[in-house]
């Protein structure tokens, strides 16, 4: 009885009032937007704009005592709520049925994959100390040498092979340069990413100069799940959500749980974070801080290379000069946007594949510039990494090669 | 052996920087960098040094060879106005890299800033009719200044108030340049121009076009001019002002900046801002005096903010190191371009990738010096072993 008491005053005590504030207002910014959708559709002006008025008061009232990331928060999505319910409203409700469907959730984890994987490379690696924004180009080059080795073999399990290979291959020279040659790991990254677009578009041009037709790729399998269909009330919905998803959506969804377990509940990750911390300890009891480095940025390559192969034979199904346009970078904020946690940064792909996904039925049934939509995940990535990322911190000797002594 | 490799290694990068390192590592990076594209076409069957002949005269740089007679010379007068004109931006947006370099930041959102600088000063020049000409220029120009330093200094905000990494928010604001100015331009878009089946924008009036200095169809322009004065203003700033010594110092070391009261906040954001209106400019010039109008493809494949990085890296971000950097990625792109490169010499699809490959082999050279060190050393342990010692011992 005492124990529950003393939890409950823990509890209350971190739970502040004015946290308290700023929390009530943020729900009343999603409740704002939420009248809005099916399940109640208010039609009327006035519902959603007291809610958001009354949630932009507590964020405000928070702010001014001092909570100023949730009570920003809380305005922001008090603002942002409100706007999406008068949007919302404007449209007929068979519209909004048809833009947010478990398809649409289905959608997100596909776009949320290749970024995923990135993403998780890019975790490994900066947990050892190594910074990686050669991930786009890591990325590059799995997705081209995904569809060469599957072309060139018929199989899809060779492309992935060569994808692994070849984007491990890629990190390997990110690594030497920034482990051994003590070059700038940012300058270095850059390269990188230059590199796999010179390499890929160069083989692209020589080796399919008639471009690839549809058809001569193996695609990754899709796993079917047809037996959730028959689970009592949801069925639908989960044969919609996980019924058809691609194998490598699953192995992404393994890899994640694997890289925190590995990192935070094994001896090897214990090692590859402390090297990542402070390289001159890690060194000092017995740790090879180049070989942990060399390994991480290479599992790393390896991990974007997936991504990127995913995007070539496991989505579309082809290749084109420079197609991952810049998912690599999104993966890089999503590593900072997840403090460097897999979980978290897989929780950020998500928002962002959600982006992704929300573009194309908005474009299709509200008829707005597709370009413009386009444009959703960088703002949404901009917008999180400005709010969030203040508090974030590195691994403390992120970027900065060592020398032994 | 460690413990006596790197001690040597040291002195030897030292001394590198000090004599020679100011040139020549940038120089044996491109010759490196070259020699390996070399190895590739020869890869691919072809002969290396065809290929470089043919794209060296596509470049227009043969104009300078007394020997050409006087249709050769009208044909590279016609590719060297091309090659100068590519460098004209390039040197403003390594300057966009460069200044933020110098205060310790890594801007890659070149890019994004050169768009809106040009977006800025099509829509200037498209509107105000008129205006006399050296107004309505100036007014194009200082809109874009006015709009890159905005692009710029929005990412050089977030990096000083909440710490936001700016090679991450500034990627994010290259790509809601590209898919927004494609928004702006294309057929139902806001700025779209009057004709009536083509995603483009309207032609800039004469008034606010840059002078043209040499040729006839796609002349060089002033702009040119205004670009070596931009690098000229890039080093005074940094090198004869309060503010250039503020940015160097906190680039050098913040926290000795910091200490010293000089606000590390202040000078991230004015780094960012003026590197903005570096590409800003930039972006300015290429429509007032080259392109005159943009279609909505141009967004998707016109990369003078990226390159700009690796001319601010090779020229080691002093003015003429970029003047000539900017010279050689400009001779580059033009030489291996569809329009001036034999398809029987090399194909120019592979050409273009090439030259993206060279571009960022010379970046991985001019990043890792000691490379060139370990060459260096290698050359010289092969030529006389004794000789090794010595600046060691010197040292």
């Amino acid at each position: 009885m005492e124990a529950r008491s003393v939890l409950v005053g823990e509890a209350v005590r971190r739970l502040s009032p004015v946290r308290t504030i700023a929390i009530a207002g943020i729900a009343l910014g999603l409740l704002a937007c939420w009248v809005a959708l099916p399940p109640w559709t208010v039609r009327t002006i006035g519902v959603p704009l007291a809610l958001g008025l009354a949630g932009a008061a507590l964020g405000l009232a928070a702010v001014a005592r001092d909570e100023r990331r949730l009570g920003l928060w809380a305005i922001t999505a008090s603002v942002g709520g409100t706007v999406g319910a008068l949007w919302l409203q404007s449209q007929d409700s068979e519209t909004i049925d048809s833009v947010l469907t478990a398809g649409l959730i289905a959608s997100t984890l596909r776009f949320a994959t290749p970024l995923a994987f990135a993403a998780v490379g890019g975790i490994i690696s900066e947990r050892s100390g190594v910074v990686n924004i050669g991930l786009e180009g890591m990325m590059l080059m799995g997705a081209f040498f995904g569809v060469w080795g599957s072309i060139w073999s018929g199989s899809w399990v060779v492309g992935i092979l060569m994808a692994m290979v070849f984007g491990g291959l890629l990190a390997l020279v990110h690594a030497v340069f920034s482990i051994h040659l003590l070059a700038d790991q940012i300058v270095s990254g850059f390269a990188v990413n230059l590199l796999a677009l010179g390499v890929t578009g160069f083989l692209y041009s020589s080796i399919y100069p008639a471009g690839i037709q549809a058809g001569q790729v193996d695609r990754v399998p899709i796993v079917n799940l047809g037996f959730l269909d028959s689970v009592p009330r949801i069925g639908d919905f989960l044969n919609t959500v996980f019924g058809s998803l691609s194998l490598l959506v699953w192995v992404m969804f393994a890899v994640v749980v694997l890289a925190y377990v590995a990192l935070f509940k094994t001896t090897i990750g214990l090692r590859l974070r402390s090297v990542g911390e402070h390289p001159r300890a890690a060194d000092a009891v017995g740790i090879s801080v180049y070989g942990t480095r060399y390994v991480a940025v290479v599992i790393s390559g390896m991990l974007a290379a997936l991504g990127g192969a995913f995007l070539s034979i496991g989505f579309v199904g082809t290749f084109a000069e420079n197609m991952t346009s810049g998912r690599g970078f999104i993966a890089l904020a999503a590593v900072i946007f997840g403090k460097w946690r897999p979980g978290w940064a897989f929780a950020a792909t998500l928002l962002f594949g959600f982006g992704f996904a929300l573009s194309i039925p908005l474009q299709r049934e509200a008829d707005v510039s597709s370009s413009l939509l386009a444009t959703l995940p960088y703002v949404l990535t901009l917008v999180a990494v400005a709010g969030l990322i203040g508090r974030s911190i590195p691994p403390a000797a992120v970027g900065r090669p060592y020398r032994k002594q | 052996v460690n413990e006596r490799r790197v001690p040597m290694l040291d002195v030897l990068s030292r001394w590198f920087q000090s004599r020679a390192g100011g040139v020549l590592a940038p120089l044996a990076a491109t010759l490196l960098a070259f020699l390996i594209g070399g190895l590739v076409v020869l890869i691919t069957g072809e002969n290396p040094l065809r290929a470089y002949k043919a794209i060296f005269e596509g470049t227009g740089l043969n104009w300078f060879f007394p020997w050409l007679d006087d249709i050769e010379r009208n044909a590279a007068a016609r590719d060297l106005q091309q090659t100068l004109l590519v460098m004209t931006p390039l040197m403003m947006t390594a300057a966009a890299v460069a200044f933020a370099f110098r205060c310790g930041l890594f801007n890659i959102g070149g890019q994004g800033q050169y768009w809106v600088g040009f977006i800025a000063a099509l829509w200037v020049g498209t509107n105000l009719s008129g205006t006399p000409r050296i107004a309505h220029v100036a007014l194009a120009l200082a809109a874009a200044i006015v709009a890159g330093a905005i692009w710029g200094g929005i990412a050089g905000i977030l990096r000083a108030t909440v710490g936001a990494h700016e090679v991450i928010t500034t990627i994010m604001l290259n790509w809601i340049a590209i898919y927004g100015g494609t928004y702006l331009f294309e057929l139902e878009g806001p700025l779209h121009g009057a004709s009536p089946s083509l995603p483009r924008s309207d032609e800039v009036l004469e008034s606010a076009q840059i002078w043209p200095i040499w040729g006839n169809i796609q002349a060089l322009h002033a702009g040119i001019f205004i670009a070596m004065a931009g690098l000229i203003i890039y080093a005074a700033v940094l090198n004869r002002t309060t503010l250039g010594y503020e940015v160097r110092a906190v680039g050098y070391n913040p926290e000795a900046a910091r200490y010293g009261g000089i606000s590390v906040a202040k000078n991230y954001f004015l780094a960012l801002a003026i590197s903005g209106a570096f590409a800003g400019l930039a972006g300015s010039l290429d429509i007032l005096g080259f392109k005159h109008a943009v279609d909505t493809s141009d967004f998707a494949t016109n990369f003078v903010g990226f390159t700009g990085i690796a001319v601010a890296l090779l020229g080691r971000n002093r003015a003429v190191g970029m003047f000539l950097a900017a010279l050689l990625f400009a001779a580059l792109q033009v030489g291996t371009s569809s329009r001036q490169l034999d398809p029987a010499v090399f194909d120019p699809d592979l050409a273009t990738d090439l030259a993206t490959m060279i571009q960022a082999l010379v970046i991985f050279f001019v990043a890792a010096e000691l490379l060139v060190v370990y060459i260096w050393s290698a050359r010289r342990h092969l030529r006389v072993r004794p000789a090794m010692v010595e600046p060691e011992v010197r040292a």
